[in-house]
């Protein structure tokens, strides 16, 4: 194959707008990119002169999807800045929240967005008529993990209870309960039997490989997502607040969102990239699901983050349940959000795993308590350079395997969807119109 | 009779209300089995040109936005906005306020000048729109009683009342009583006061009550001694484009 030219306008199933632009031109590989044509969002301007307290319910809007992600990240950082401790109740709440929140996420991402490339249906909605039951049942999970974040937020979609210094509302004793002898009797059982589907599946995902740096946050006590250090498989263990020279973002002509880099041209974020950290923290049930699906690290395979966040759904499944049970041993007890001592100038960093991978903000604060300034950077962002990259080096592995223009657009889309890539959140910037 | 064919669209937004779409997990079988939804990004590869009903959410922010709804206006029998970002341009219109040349250096740098854009807008400051989902994100119970009414042929409404109506009545704490600034008693009704309940104040997500009583709210910010400047820019976080306030005015 000698001339080749793909355009996939307005990727489908993925969250915000992205187009795939491949041109081969005589043998030569002389475009392989993602463009990101998302409109503006200017938050870090919108954020300026609001109060502390406001700055999570504007953040949060950065994406419906990631919102929770959002405001945890967000209240951490302000809290950083502005000296505002939290008890132990509001830390084991806020990991429950990002636990059912990364449920959510990753359940939505492997059956509604990237099981139907698997089951080659243009989306979920013929699935309901051919596997009637495997819909039913991850819509059931769905429905559980939001109703876990229904209770502990206030609501799954920019949640109304979370504030810096704790929860405006908090949880029953009996609604603890609740979810926990759902998640036993029904997302044990379900995500056993999704891995048994995905196990049944894996010879659907392209067998590509190309190493790269793998980014998470990584602690001593357990697979991170609420706290920790950077972690790097090139360059170990970074602080957070040394996250710009980890981010090193820059603009490329061809997408709305900054891309990133650190050690090598590019590096990932996700579920994979956790794992490739991480691995060695997984629960028991997780562990075993992740090396009967062959997931040891180091896992090369960017198409694999997909079965990468199945392995994550059933460790925060166990981590929830864990949680639960301290906090029913502990008792709920009746917290109110802890206030600034006093408003003072300072700057803090906030940083958690969200579904699609390592999430940071930056605020400086007044000494009223007002935005001077903001820095959010993005999992998208960070991935952006990283799916280019595979692009070069998944076409000309498509054309040696003796892929058609067709398999190899859908090779594309699925390496685009792999990422869970959430273009809202990654283009808070930029504004260029492409020709489409 | 065939199925209605409905398409879905998004402009500028956090994509949330395409999210609460798709988590009415038990609705969603029986929604497919009453339309046919011929176009919805998020979710579909399939992408249709032939709809009756649009459901638009964003709001419209680059000239190609203006394109678009132009174009999906002339093909729709009826256009529903759905969110905050649809209904009334929502947060994406804080940075309306502000000085452009400032948002644009603030995160372009030395750039600034490569990358134009325009206000944020609502949908319906470019086009007629039909219906509304207020809300951020909108509520899909309601956005279910919407659906119905348009499929049942009846014509969706939305309270015309303020939160507090509803806070009231749930027997909720006020939230000024604590010092707070809310903007339940300006906010349009039909969430049930979901953040008051949950001990959150109300940012305005549903647009203003109509026929808002500016001085009555003025009164109450004024008996519980709150920051002008604070207020003002809670009055902005939602509802940019709807509130003019003069800084003598309130300061």
């Amino acid at each position: 194959m000698n001339n080749l030219s793909i355009r996939v306008p307005y990727v489908t199933r993925v969250e915000g707008h992205g187009n795939i632009v491949v041109d081969l031109k005589e043998g030569k590989l002389v475009k392989s990119v993602l463009e990101i044509v998302e409109p503006p969002r200017y938050f870090e301007a919108m954020m300026k002169g609001y109060l502390y307290t406001d700055a999570a319910v504007i953040s949060s809007r950065i994406c419906g999807i990631c919102a929770v992600g959002h405001q945890m990240t967000s209240v951490k950082a302000t809290e950083a800045a502005l000296g505002i401790p939290v008890t132990e109740q509001t830390v084991l709440l806020r990991k429950l929240l990002v636990y059912g929140a990364t449920m959510q996420s990753h359940i939505l991402h492997i059956f509604f967005l990237a099981a139907p490339d698997l089951f080659n249906a243009p989306s979920v909605i013929p699935l309901a008529k051919t596997h009637p039951e495997t819909v039913k049942m991850a819509l059931r999970m769905k429905r559980l993990s939001n109703d876990i974040c229904d209770l502990i937020g206030g609501r799954t979609i920019h949640p109304n209870r979370v504030v810096p210094g704790g929860f405006t509302k908090l949880p029953t004793e009996k609604e603890l309960l609740w979810i926990k002898d759902k998640l036993e009797n029904q997302m044990v059982p379900n995500a056993k039997a999704s891995f048994e589907l995905l196990k049944s599946l894996a010879d659907k995902f392209p067998a590509f490989q190309r190493e790269t740096e793998y980014i998470g946050l990584k602690t001593d006590s357990e697979y991170a997502f609420y706290d920790g250090d950077i972690s790097s498989t090139d360059a170990g263990i970074i602080p957070v607040e040394k996250y710009r020279e980890v981010t090193n973002e820059f603009v490329v002509p061809h997408s709305t969102a900054k891309h990133a880099r650190h050690k090598r041209s590019s590096y990932a974020v996700g579920a994979l990239a956790r794992l490739n950290n991480n691995y060695d923290k997984l629960n028991p049930l997780a562990k075993e699901v992740a090396d009967a699906l062959g997931m040891k690290p180091i896992v090369k395979n960017p198409y694999l983050n997909t079965v990468a966040q199945l392995v994550e759904t059933i460790h925060v499944t166990e981590e929830s349940l864990k949680l639960i049970d301290k906090l029913l041993t502990d008792g709920i007890k009746a917290e109110k959000p802890i206030q600034p001592e006093k408003l003072r100038e300072g700057t803090g960093v906030g940083c958690t795993e969200v579904p699609r991978g390592i999430l940071f903000h930056e605020y400086t604060y007044d000494n009223r308590g007002q935005i001077v300034k903001a820095n959010c950077i993005i999992p998208t962002n960070q991935n952006a350079q990283n799916i280019d990259d595979d692009m070069k080096e998944l076409v000309p592995w498509m054309i040696d395997n003796g892929m058609n223009k067709e398999q190899m657009t859908l090779a594309l889309e699925m390496l685009v969807r792999a990422y869970d890539p959430c273009i809202s959140c990654s283009v808070h910037f930029l504004d260029v119109e492409f020709k489409e | 009779m065939s199925k209605p064919k409905v398409a879905f669209f998004d402009f500028t937004s956090c994509e949330g209300c395409q999210l609460s779409k798709l988590n009415l997990e038990d609705d969603l079988l029986d929604i497919l089995e009453l339309v046919d939804i011929v176009n919805f990004r998020e979710a579909i590869s399939d992408r249709g040109e032939d709809y009756e009903i649009a459901f638009i959410e964003g709001s419209l922010s680059t000239p190609h936005c203006i394109e678009r709804i132009h174009k999906i206006r002339r093909q729709a029998k009826i256009l529903v906005a759905l969110g905050a970002c649809a209904h009334i341009g929502g947060i994406n219109a804080i940075r309306n306020k502000m000085d452009q040349d400032e948002v644009r250096e603030t995160v372009y740098g030395k750039d600034k000048y490569l990358f134009p854009s325009i206000k944020a807008q609502a949908v319906s400051d470019v086009v007629k729109v039909d219906y509304y989902v207020p809300g951020c994100p909108m509520d899909n119970q309601e956005f279910k009683k919407v659906l119905s009414a348009l499929l049942t042929g009846k014509i969706p409404e939305i309270p015309e009342y303020s939160v507090c109506v509803e806070c009231k009545a749930k027997e909720n704490e006020c939230l000024y009583d604590y010092g707070i600034a809310c903007m339940g008693p300006i906010t349009r009704a039909g969430c049930g006061a979901a953040c008051p309940s949950n001990g959150h104040y109300c940012y305005g997500c549903r647009g203003l009550v109509p026929d808002l009583n500016k001085n009555a709210a003025k009164d109450v910010m004024e008996k519980y001694k709150l920051s002008m400047s604070q207020i003002k820019k809670r009055f902005y976080m939602f509802n940019t484009n709807y509130v003019n306030m003069e800084e003598k005015e309130y300061e």
